[in-house]
């Protein structure tokens, strides 16, 4: 789960990390109301978005009057911002941040992330703050500082203070940069994130350090017991169809083809997408309806890829382990009865009971196209999704 | 031969008279498993499924001598379940729940370090469908039917998808001596590298067919391992060429987000180290046949 800027930043300074002064808006006259309530001279006003990039894209403006906030929140909520990581339909700009501006003298880098690799926590940093870490990577790799974090002791000052120093931190700094650090660590550690970057983190002109920008990441497993951070969960910055699948207890990624899919298991559902890529289709969708696949989770699936107007053929993939195939068959055809379902719909049953489900697809009413093998399956789908769109065409 | 799981091998089941507890057992039971009782705290000195229940691991240990273990135990408490078998002497332990916490695990395979490496459990999950060796034994949830017994050693994330693969070959009269499934989540007790080591060492196990996905380094790992050490060929296929950068597709651990870890990228690590590419998943079984008629 991902949550906003403004948010994070609150989070991370529970911990100590040090963060400018700001407030939330929701309104112009509101954003006006949160510079005034500030002070000083020159404001940011920043799109809370869950996206990074935001500046890039336009959602992040430089202030000089109250005037000026009013008219950059104007021209930014309600707006839809487009970045390089939102893909082309971007995301609602719902509330903004308004923070004092900030007197930079360098940025740097700061991450925590869950290495898959040592299987620990670890720590990503960088003298070359302010840009993306994979242009980092690209650029100047050799700014790049990790370090890995002992599970069963956590973060380590001398960990801390080696990372200050390879960051070119001055002594002065150096207990602002420890204590900085093991922030981060402990609001991951302890609120079950699964990413915190901060980006830059920034050394003010009096040098203080700073966090200008923050965003966390958090383990969808754990949040049964982080109700805290279920509580920031921003329900406008999710794909809809996805947030229904989700709350229907499926799995559901949205892709750019016209091929609806249904499947169950998430290896076996991406398999079946690989072999519509290798027959010359493209999925309009992943979904994972679970090992069960009840005639209850069928039903959902079909209303959810109906749902997709770019869908011109659905293709039901499921393999009965410990349920029966005979079972899923009458599943597929209640929901078809169910749904008016325009589309063509192939169905490719395997696994326990599959001649008995096959003899059941055979004998209904329901026009629809069964397929014995994922190859054929595939194949089918992707040429009837083609005599669909032909017909509509005229 | 087999790995891991014969018909000798001693199982129990944590998280045993709950309801998905109850309803494996019976199937692994079913299927010619050597249950010898299971673990529920608070439920010691019960009868369930006409074997005995046992309030900790350890007094399971001591009283059946089991050697193998299957957690069944929610997410919220499987972490512990995991240790537990692991304290308790345990050899072999499968987890099947799905969910478990990322820092929960993390503090498992800690956790799981403590012991010399000799007598160290291991552990095949979380979030997998288990282990069957055809014929003789089954620790998970997988239906046994689709398994024929055989010389071929398969490794995989998905149930379904390792389902898929194992009835292609059933259907080419193929069999399988084990397959071992290494479970989708983000960090698992034990990674395609361990069990290819297994695999190599069993006499009758002719060749290895691992089935990866997108997003973590394991089976980049693997491939390394195959091409410094494996005397037996190995086939594999990796799921998910569609999935777009940053998405997670079904599994937790199946998403792209560094270098590496996309399906183009571990396909070509694979080939560069000698692994035989399975490139359509409809040719598991073909694949298989031909791999099996050159050796």
């Amino acid at each position: 789960m991902d949550i906003h800027e403004y948010q994070a930043k609150a989070l991370l300074a529970d911990f100590g990390m040090p963060i400018a002064k700001g407030g939330i808006a929701y309104s112009p006259e509101q954003a006006a109301y949160r510079a005034k309530e500030l002070g000083g001279e020159k404001w940011v006003v920043k799109a809370q978005v869950h996206s990074g990039a935001r500046g890039k894209a336009g959602g992040i403006k430089v202030c000089e009057s109250e005037h000026e906030v009013m008219e950059a929140a104007n021209a930014l909520l309600g707006r839809r911002l487009v970045t390089n990581q939102t893909g082309p339909g971007g995301k609602l700009i719902g509330r903004l941040y308004i923070e004092e501006a900030t007197d930079i003298q360098r940025e740097i880098y700061v991450a925590f992330l869950l290495d898959r690799s040592s299987e620990r926590i670890m720590c990503v940093t960088s003298s070359s703050g302010g840009m993306d870490i994979e242009e980092v990577a690209a650029t100047d790799p050799d700014s790049i500082v990790r370090v890995s974090i002992e599970p069963a002791v956590g973060m380590q000052d001398f960990q801390a203070r080696e990372i200050a120093f390879a960051l070119g931190m001055e002594a002065g700094q150096l207990a602002e940069a420890v204590k900085a650090l093991k922030a981060c660590y402990r609001a991951f550690r302890d609120l079950d994130a699964t990413m915190v970057e901060v980006n830059p983190l920034v050394v003010t002109g009096d040098g203080r350090l700073l966090a200008l920008d923050a965003k966390m990441a958090f383990d969808d497993n754990a949040l049964f017991r982080r109700p805290q951070i279920s509580e920031l969960r921003d329900k406008s910055q999710e794909d809809p169809r996805e947030m229904a699948a989700a709350d229907r207890g499926l799995s559901y990624v949205g892709l750019e083809g016209n091929i609806g899919c249904i499947i169950n298991g998430a290896g076996l559902a991406m398999a079946t997408l690989d072999m519509i890529k290798h027959v010359g289709g493209e999925p309009a969708n992943f979904l994972d309806i679970g090992g069960g696949a009840s005639p209850e989770r069928v039903a959902k699936a079909f209303n959810l890829v109906l749902s997709d107007q770019g869908v011109s053929a659905i293709l039901v993939n499921i393999f009965a382990g410990i349920n029966r195939c005979d079972w899923v068959a009458e599943g597929v055809i209640q929901a078809m009865e169910k749904f008016d379902v325009a589309v063509p719909v192939v169905v490719r049953l395997s696994g326990t009971n599959v001649e008995q489900g096959r003899e059941i697809l055979a004998n209904s009413d329901i026009d629809l196209i069964t397929a014995d093998t994922l190859a054929e399956a595939a194949e089918k789908a992707v040429a009837a999704a083609a005599a669909h769109e032909a017909t509509l065409a005229g | 031969m087999s790995i891991h799981l014969d018909e000798n091998t001693r199982v129990i089941v944590q998280g045993y008279t709950g309801r998905i507890g109850t309803f494996h057992a019976q199937e692994m039971i079913d299927y010619g498993t050597n249950v010898v009782g299971g673990v529920t705290p608070g439920k010691g000195g019960e009868r369930h499924l006409e074997r005995p229940v046992y309030n900790t691991v350890k007094d399971a240990v001591r009283e059946t001598g089991a050697d193998a273990s299957i957690v069944f135990v929610p997410p919220p408490f499987a972490a512990d379940a995991i240790m537990e078998a692991a304290d308790a002497g345990i050899r072999y332990c499968v987890c099947v729940t799905d969910g478990i916490p990322a820092q929960d695990m993390m503090r498992v395979k800690r956790y799981m370090r403590r012991y010399r490496r000799e007598e160290r459990m291991t552990l095949t999950g979380p979030n997998c469908a288990g282990t069957i060796s055809p014929g003789k034994a089954m620790m998970g949830i997988m239906p046994g039917h689709i398994y024929m017994a055989g010389n071929v050693g398969l490794i995989g994330r998905s149930g379904t998808l390792g389902y898929e693969a194992a009835s292609q070959m059933k259907a080419r009269n193929i069999g399988i001596s084990t397959s071992v499934g290494i479970g989708g989540d983000p960090i698992n007790g034990s990674a395609f590298r361990d069990h290819l080591e297994h695999f190599e060492q069993d006499p009758d196990t002719r060749l290895v067919v691992m089935i990866g996905e997108i997003g973590g380094p394991q089976e980049a790992e693997a491939a390394a391992f195959a091409r410094d050490h494996m005397s037996k060929p190995v086939l594999g296929y990796i799921a998910g060429l569609t999935a777009p950068k940053g998405r997670t597709m079904g599994h937790a651990g199946a998403v792209v987000t560094t270098a590496g870890e996309s399906a183009a990228e571990k396909v070509e690590i694979l080939r560069a180290a000698g692994v035989g590419i399975i490139v359509r998943p409809s040719e598991f079984g073909q694949a298989v046949e031909e791999a099996l008629a050159n050796l």
